[in-house]
């Protein structure tokens, strides 16, 4: 298959937030950009809004930015390798089941983030989804008219996603948040100084009034035959069963730098490091979002604005973005400690309990003192068609191990187009 | 734009919202069972956005297709391990 090949000043990986703050500054400075993204608009997992459908007022503005901008949007496209050459950077994608390839002379990656998913007795079952999962699901047309549901996990988007689901129709049963009252407490009480994200919150609880609001509550194990039926919920004191058709859980998010790290970028503490002009330890390489830690939609568009003003020579206009960056970040922290998921979450996988669903790999199978890598090559485990995305968070967790190296392609692809992306004498036998 | 598209699911055809997801339009029509895991137990979606490959399905006969992550088209054919292949 021929591959369709461009070239750009600057190639803008993601467009959530971040990448829509940064393709718009870089175009407006006179660069040519291409925005590259998996999904089916512009917006990300936060402004996610149905093909036809108006995103969130919020979202609008940035909206207008992107699409009055001269920024190429490519959309169903799949970045699956970045690499520095002495021509500058190439980007390898898959565009629908079609190979593609960017030349660019830099690079900003706004690739987001995803949800942490920890293992429980019976997570794999059909009927027990992410929190972030659900609310994705929603937004692209699934009835939830009717369904029993319980919102388990940790963190902000518990509210969101309650409001949005008992909109739509949902007996929503229960929303435990496995933080204890107090913590909760004094992280609602820290949000003072942003009044906009209070009454956020409030807005959301008075959308699901009617349903149980518990912190310090978790769940234990989900259970039914061929789907999920009942779900035992518990304090650590009493456990209680409840039968519904849902179960979304979520504890938060886990920034996705497999692309920065394929490319060699500096990761500590499972975030890209940057400098003061969002650059990478790669030269030319720029991070902006999610991928930089847990921050938000706010920070992430300042974060991608500062980037796309670097990359595209206009650095001196972006320190007027500084001061809100460093409070936004601050903020961000407070949020990562409040909702950090408790020690008893090791607990509730059992020996029999799937870690990996990708090659079904239960706990037994694990040895707590191997690696990433090890468990790989013994058990499969991270292996499969996520390639460790879901459960190598699972492992830092359990077992506090860093994730293992990354290769290109970085996600699943069809032969078509690993075969065009190979070097033509490859390609060719 | 409620236009209406037509598609299969498992060789039953049903009408959903053009818009919608593949998996969206799946667990609309009460498919709740994507994909057999390698040791043969059920999956659904999980994720939502393309991370996590539980959703894949067969579509117009290319299989391992993230249903999360394709709009439904008039005259797609999506076929789960679900319901057997007829």
């Amino acid at each position: 298959m021929t591959q369709q090949t461009e070239t750009f000043d600057i190639a803008v990986v993601g467009a959530g937030p971040a990448g829509m703050a940064a393709a718009a500054a870089a175009a407006r400075a006179g660069r040519r950009v291409v925005v590259l993204d998996q999904g089916f608009g512009a917006g990300g997992q936060i402004w996610r809004h149905a093909p036809g459908t108006l995103p969130v007022a919020d979202a609008r503005p940035w909206m207008e930015r992107l699409g009055s901008s001269t920024a190429v949007r490519r959309f169903h496209t799949s970045v699956v390798d970045l690499r520095c050459t002495d021509a500058g950077f190439v980007l390898d994608a898959e565009e629908g089941s079609s190979p593609y390839r960017v030349h660019a002379a830099r690079v900003i990656l706004a690739t987001g983030a995803r949800e942490l998913l920890l293992p429980f007795p019976g997570w794999t079952l059909p009927g027990v989804m992410g929190v972030g999962g659900a609310q994705a699901l929603l937004k692209m047309g699934t009835p939830m008219a009717g369904k029993r549901v319980i919102i388990a996990g940790s963190g902000p988007l518990l509210l969101p996603v309650a409001a949005s689901l008992v909109k739509a129709g949902a007996r929503l049963l229960l929303v435990a948040e496995q933080a204890d009252f107090g913590v909760v407490a004094r992280f609602g009480a820290s949000l003072w100084r942003r009044p906009a994200l209070l009454a956020k919150a409030a807005k959301y609880r008075a959308g699901f009034l009617g349903s149980r609001y518990a912190t310090g509550t978790w769940v234990r194990s989900a259970e039914g035959t061929a789907q999920l039926q009942r779900v035992d919920i518990t304090d650590g004191r009493r456990t209680e069963t409840l039968e519904c058709d849902l179960l979304c859980v979520g504890h938060g998010l886990v920034p996705s730098t497999e692309l920065a790290r394929v490319a060699g970028c500096a990761v500590a503490g499972g975030k890209v490091v940057v400098s003061e002009s969002q650059e990478t330890s790669v030269a030319g390489v720029y991070c902006a979002g999610e991928p930089t830690g847990i921050g938000g939609a706010d920070l992430a568009l300042i974060e991608g604005e500062i980037a796309g003003l670097w990359a595209a020579g206009r650095g001196a206009d972006a320190g007027r973005l500084y001061a809100e960056r460093a409070a936004l970040r601050r903020a961000a922290v407070a949020m990562e400690q409040a909702f950090a998921p408790r020690a008893e979450l090791r607990d509730v996988c059992t020996s029999d309990t799937t870690i990996c669903r990708c090659e079904d790999v239960p706990r037994s199978a694990i040895d707590p003192s191997w690696s990433s890598r090890q468990a790989k090559l013994y058990t499969r485990a991270g292996m499969g068609p996520c390639q460790g995305r879901v459960c190598g968070a699972a492992f830092e967790f359990l077992f506090g191990w860093a994730p293992d190296t990354v290769r290109p392609p970085i996600e699943p692809v069809l032969l078509s187009t690993l075969v065009a992306a190979a070097p033509s004498e490859a390609a060719h036998p | 734009m409620n236009d209406t598209v037509r598609i299969t699911v498992d060789h039953r055809a049903i009408s959903v919202d053009a818009g919608t997801s593949v998996a969206a339009a799946l667990l609309g029509a009460g498919t709740t069972s994507f994909r057999t895991s390698v040791s043969g137990t059920m999956r659904g979606p999980l994720c939502g956005m393309g991370i996590c490959h539980e959703c894949r399905v067969t579509i117009d006969g290319v299989a391992h297709r993230r249903s999360c992550m394709i709009a439904v088209a008039d005259g797609m054919q999506v076929v789960t391990d679900g319901a057997g292949h007829a």
